[in-house]
């Protein structure tokens, strides 16, 4: 097993096309567990921590743009990323351990096809979409387009993500992210829901978007739940509908970590809880962007 | 102060002294099982069985043995046939579950093993060893094992305990009772009966080292051991049995060790890793990954356990029932026999019936863990009680004193109870803030309580005093709780001396006399007692040495803090320093010997509450208050007691909540790792609190009982009655996890 540390994006794409079996990491928090247990054996390692745009976090005007093997405690630390996106603050903030967190990345935690990844929901209900370089250039695709199944993902083997650009949020705007564990902490999601709600200024729900995390073979998106919360203000009924149509969107399985039952019960609890949370940080959220 | 039992004017025992072994544990000195690495070294890997029960066709190492930098390969053709010996059929199992002969039984069990220049080199190899299955139908379950028609593990296996015997073999290998008075008649008196049925899952005892072992095999068919265990003489005795050699050829040093929890009382690669150093001629080093360690090590086990118990309207139990069944794994001797001696000897019970079932299935072997058996059979008894209380309309600890037990009250496995502790630590729940504490929204208050023998057995100490009036205190006992402190301000207090001024050791096979395991919560009694003997036989030699000197009767010598004083103060004072430098001129090297089967073991009690808050809509219990007492005897090490107390209820909360083994419809274990063998982690945890409570044991010299085990015995019930308190629905399944509390919680509002 090799290992190479390229210092700039064109230098790992010419790497990756030249070595098939290459395997491109970030934090290595999956793939290194992967290893010793037997399931990967990669020819060459290339490790993107040492190309400097992809270990970033930047603002300007219209976006946030997160290097992809930015370590995930960046997130949680950085004060005005985390007022403005609290949800994919706190979806950060359960990855793994405070140790886990110095080396895990957005890039790892999305392209490791996991569907219980954590920051998934939350970047997705939050529009993020990732900037994927290749051989043959780069393109931008949605978040919610990368994954397409367990373990899957639309990235040829020579491509890998660069960043994430994720549009500054508007005033009267507030994120959740929750999961359900039986700990605390250290532990994989059996459930998670990510929710993001922009108010009018008559305190409606202006815009609504509800994903859910390790209930179907990708992260899903909740559309019927949506739709249900434009024009309300989120109360009971309207969570009702909410709930019951998380729960109707589950896909999951019957596993080691959770049963069929449970997941689709609590995915709606899960849901309604992460909009009323994305509720009040909306309501805070006055025009101080 | 006077001196009282309360106050008993001890200078070293009952203080907080820095551990003797922290400095070199936190600066990473500390040398572990897989620390060691001698010269020339290979490494070994063992081939274990995919499969929970096959018939082994064939086993084809010569692929592996070709690979350049393969050393050695060995099968099961490797070791004596203790059948054909005609050995204890105990020592054919450890035999057998050290490494398969004709069937292999669990998933993990070993069929061979490789010894390689490099650690791949041996993975490679291992995975060269090619072995023809013939796959069996298998057993994981007691309700599975016990069935009509289960497929049998042991052809021959004829259930003990029954008369007359069956004329069938079954899975069932044993069976036990205990009985008194009149069922009948008890449970006629009875003004409320509760009758229900529990489940428990086998837990690992989740020790954060994993097993390993170096040997160094001699030309002369000697050879040493390096290994972390509980007992490095138990180590010894089983590798020569299962090597068919004398035990005088092996000796055993024991490691640094990194958890046992009873778990590291049995041998695994031991046997093993001596075989492929003499098969190499060089030393080899066997270490388990941690899926090897849930695959292949003994859990403890899984049991079902059904209980009726009655109770009269002013809370008097008039009868008990219990019927339960034990998994012990791939073969004979789960704690069903502990169980059924613990189930109800908290209480003074009229009547009652006990009866219990050794039960092999497809697992690995049960090992220790932890007052093995007690837990599951308190689990089911204290839930009864509780439901029992609430029956009545009776506080659960006013129940519990109603009828616990006291001094001379008969257990109900047979002896009368000396003085015991009991009472006072129910006494001392209920006098604690934590028990009138305000309850939030959703939660709940659960008590339980658990008793547990200790234990005594044999232990040897040997106590040199250096040439500068410092001391060595060298014992058998591998110091998985402590007992480095607790030798140590033992002997300081006898000694009269500093505590910095000893250095306590544990030492191998061959440099101190023979003592059991470090388990039941005997080594501060058993061992303590060799060592304060020794200091005793010490203490003597010093006070002959100093009449010498002065030429005056030895009875006109004491020894007092720390030196020899003439009775009448007519002779300047002779500190040990002092004593220590002229022992060349008073008789040479001053040094003792004690060596005992330890009398007067005092049994432990501990009685605890836990607050617990359910989310409704989730099912997620967090536990959010927990208290603990316990009776300790005497604290020697106060603060190795309280770690005991917390880390027994830890266990505890995780068997309770959320630790169990899922296998797949194979027999494959689906949760081999920390990450879903869910063991509780520090945010899990309020701080548990502590309560020691010392009603000391008449018969120890500074009435020390065993405080490691009894800890983890309430934990479980006192969760599951706190879940009731808290929701209403009463769980008899463990884990009690998310998924069963809401499973309840949607029965209950259906």
């Amino acid at each position: 097993m090799k290992y190479a540390a390229p210092s700039s994006v064109e230098e790992a794409t010419s790497l990756l096309s030249s070595s098939p079996s290459a395997q491109v990491f970030a934090g290595a928090t999956d793939i290194v567990p992967q290893i010793h247990g037997g399931r990967q054996a990669p020819e060459v390692l290339v490790d993107l921590k040492k190309i400097d745009e992809l270990v970033s976090l930047t603002s300007d005007d219209k976006k946030w743009t997160v290097g992809a093997a930015t370590p995930t405690v960046e997130l949680t630390e950085n004060q005005a990323f985390s007022q403005e996106f609290p949800g994919i603050s706190e979806a950060a903030g359960l990855i793994g351990s405070d140790q886990i967190q110095s080396r895990s990345s957005l890039g790892g935690n999305l392209c490791n096809g996991s569907p219980a990844a954590d920051s998934v929901p939350a970047m997705m209900v939050n529009g993020t979409r990732a900037l994927i370089a290749g051989p043959k250039g780069n393109r931008l695709v949605d978040v919610s387009e990368v994954v397409t199944g367990p373990g899957q993902t639309c990235l040829d083997s020579d491509e890998f993500v660069v960043e994430f650009e994720i549009d500054r949020a508007p005033s009267l705007t507030g994120d959740a992210y929750l999961r359900m564990i039986p700990r605390t902490e250290m532990d994989i999601a059996v459930v998670g829901a990510g929710a993001r709600v922009t108010l009018a200024e008559d305190g409606t729900i202006a815009a609504a978007a509800l994903a859910l995390g390790a209930v179907a073979p990708t992260v899903v998106r909740v559309t019927a739940a949506e739709e249900a919360l434009i024009g309300t203000t989120a109360d009971e009924d309207t969570l009702a509908v909410v709930a019951a149509a998380a729960s109707a969107v589950c896909n999951p399985i019957d596993d080691k970590r959770g049963t069929i039952a449970y997941r689709e019960q609590v995915a709606g609890v899960l849901a309604k809880r992460a909009v009323l949370i994305a509720m009040e940080r909306a309501q805070q959220r006055n025009g101080d962007v | 102060m006077a001196i009282t039992e309360e106050n008993p004017g001890y200078k070293w025992v009952g203080t907080r002294p820095i551990r003797p072994d922290g400095l070199d544990k936190v600066t990473g000195k500390a040398q572990f099982g897989a620390d060691l690495t001698l010269p020339g070294m290979l490494f070994g890997k063992v081939v274990r069985s995919p499969h929970a029960h096959a018939r082994i066709l064939s086993i084809d190492t010569s692929a592996a043995e070709s690979m350049l930098g393969v050393k050695a390969v060995i099968t099961g053709s490797d070791f004596p046939d203790l059948v054909a010996n005609g050995a204890h059929p105990m020592a054919i199992d450890v035999s057998h579950n050290a490494i398969a002969r004709d069937k292999v039984l669990y998933e993990g069990h070993v069929v061979a093993a490789v010894a390689a220049t490099t650690r791949e080199l041996a993975e490679a190899a291992a995975k060269a060893v090619e072995v023809s299955y013939e796959v069996l139908p298998h057993v994981l379950t007691v309700d599975e094992a016990m069935a009509d028609n289960a497929p049998l593990l042991h052809e021959g296996m004829i259930t003990k305990g029954v008369d007359p015997a069956p004329d069938q073999p079954s899975n069932i290998a044993s069976r036990i009772v205990h009985e008194r008075g009149d069922l009948e008649q008890g449970f006629g008196e009875a003004e409320v009966v509760v009758e229900r049925e529990f489940t428990t899952k086998p837990v690992h005892q989740g020790y954060i080292e994993p097993h390993a072992a170096v040997a160094d095999a001699n030309s002369d068919g000697r050879a040493n051991i390096w290994c972390s265990s509980q007992g490095h003489f138990q180590m010894r005795a089983d590798t020569a049995s299962v090597l068919g050699v004398s035990q005088g050829t092996l000796k055993v040093t024991a490691a640094e060790i990194g958890g046992g929890f009873g778990g590291k009382t049995v041998i695994y690669l031991e046997p093993i890793a001596v075989r492929l150093s003499q098969r190499a001629g060089r030393p080899v080093k066997l270490v388990m990954d941690r899926d090897e360690v849930f695959r292949a090590t003994g859990p403890t086990s899984g049991t079902r356990i059904k209980v009726k118990m009655g109770v009269s309207n002013d809370g008097k139990l008039t009868a008990a029932e219990v019927w339960m069944a034990f998994e012990a794994g791939a073969y004979a001797g789960s704690p069903v026999g502990a169980a059924g001696m613990t189930v109800i000897a908290a209480y003074d019970i009229p009547h009652f019936l006990v009866e219990g079932y050794d039960v092999v299935c497809n697992k690995p072997r049960v090992a220790a863990y932890r007052a093995p058996g007690a837990p599951m059979a308190a689990f089911a008894v204290e839930s009864v009680l509780d439901e029992l209380a609430r029956s009545i309309g009776m506080d659960p600890i006013d129940l519990r004193l109603a009828n616990a037990a006291v001094e001379g009250t008969q257990a109900s496995y047979g002896p009368k109870f000396p003085r015991i502790g009991f009472v006072e630590t129910l006494e001392a729940i209920k006098e604690h803030p934590n028990y009138t504490a305000e309850l939030g929204p959703n939660q709940g208050r659960g008590v339980a309580a658990g008793f547990w023998f200790n234990a005594g057995m044999n232990s040897s100490a040997t106590v040199h005093i250096n040439e500068n009036g410092t001391a060595t205190v060298v014992t058998g006992s591998p110091d998985i709780g402590g007992s480095r402190q607790s030798m140590a301000l033992m002997a300081a207090e006898e000694l009269g001396i500093p505590y910095e001024s000893i250095k306590p050791v544990v030492a191998d096979t061959e440099t101190v006399g023979f003592t059991d395991v470090t388990g039941g919560s005997r080594v501060t009694l058993a061992t303590g007692a060799a060592v304060v003997d020794a200091c005793r036989i010490v203490i003597e030699d010093l006070r002959a040495r100093a009449a010498k000197t002065w030429d005056v009767e030895v009875d006109q010598v004491e020894w007092v803090d720390g030196q020899a004083q003439h009775v009448d103060g007519s002779q300047p004072p002779l500190s040990l320093d002092a004593l220590a430098a002229k022992s060349g001129r008073t008789g040479g090297p001053i040094s003792a010997n004690a060596s005992l089967n330890a009398r007067g073991v005092g049994a432990a009690f501990s009685t605890q509450v836990c607050d617990v808050e359910v989310d409704p809509e989730t099912g997620v219990t967090r536990v959010v208050r927990y208290l603990t007492a316990q009776d300790a005897g005497r604290a020697i090490s106060p603060d190795y007691v309280e770690g005991q107390m917390q880390g027994g209820v830890v266990q505890g909360i995780g068997w309770g909540l959320n630790e169990e083994y899922v296998h797949d419809q194979n027999g494959n274990m689906e949760n081999p790792s920390f990450l879903d063998y869910r063991m509780p982690v520090a945010s899990d945890l309020p701080m548990i609190e502590c309560c020691i409570v010392e009603v000391p044991n008449p018969a120890h010299p500074y009435g020390v009982r065993g405080v490691g085990e009894v800890g983890i015995v309430p934990p479980m019930a006192a969760l599951g009655n706190a879940i009731k308190d808290a929701t209403g629905v009463r769980l008899t399944d463990l884990p009690m996890t998310p998924i069963k509390v809401l499973e309840a919680l949607n029965e209950q509002s259906d």
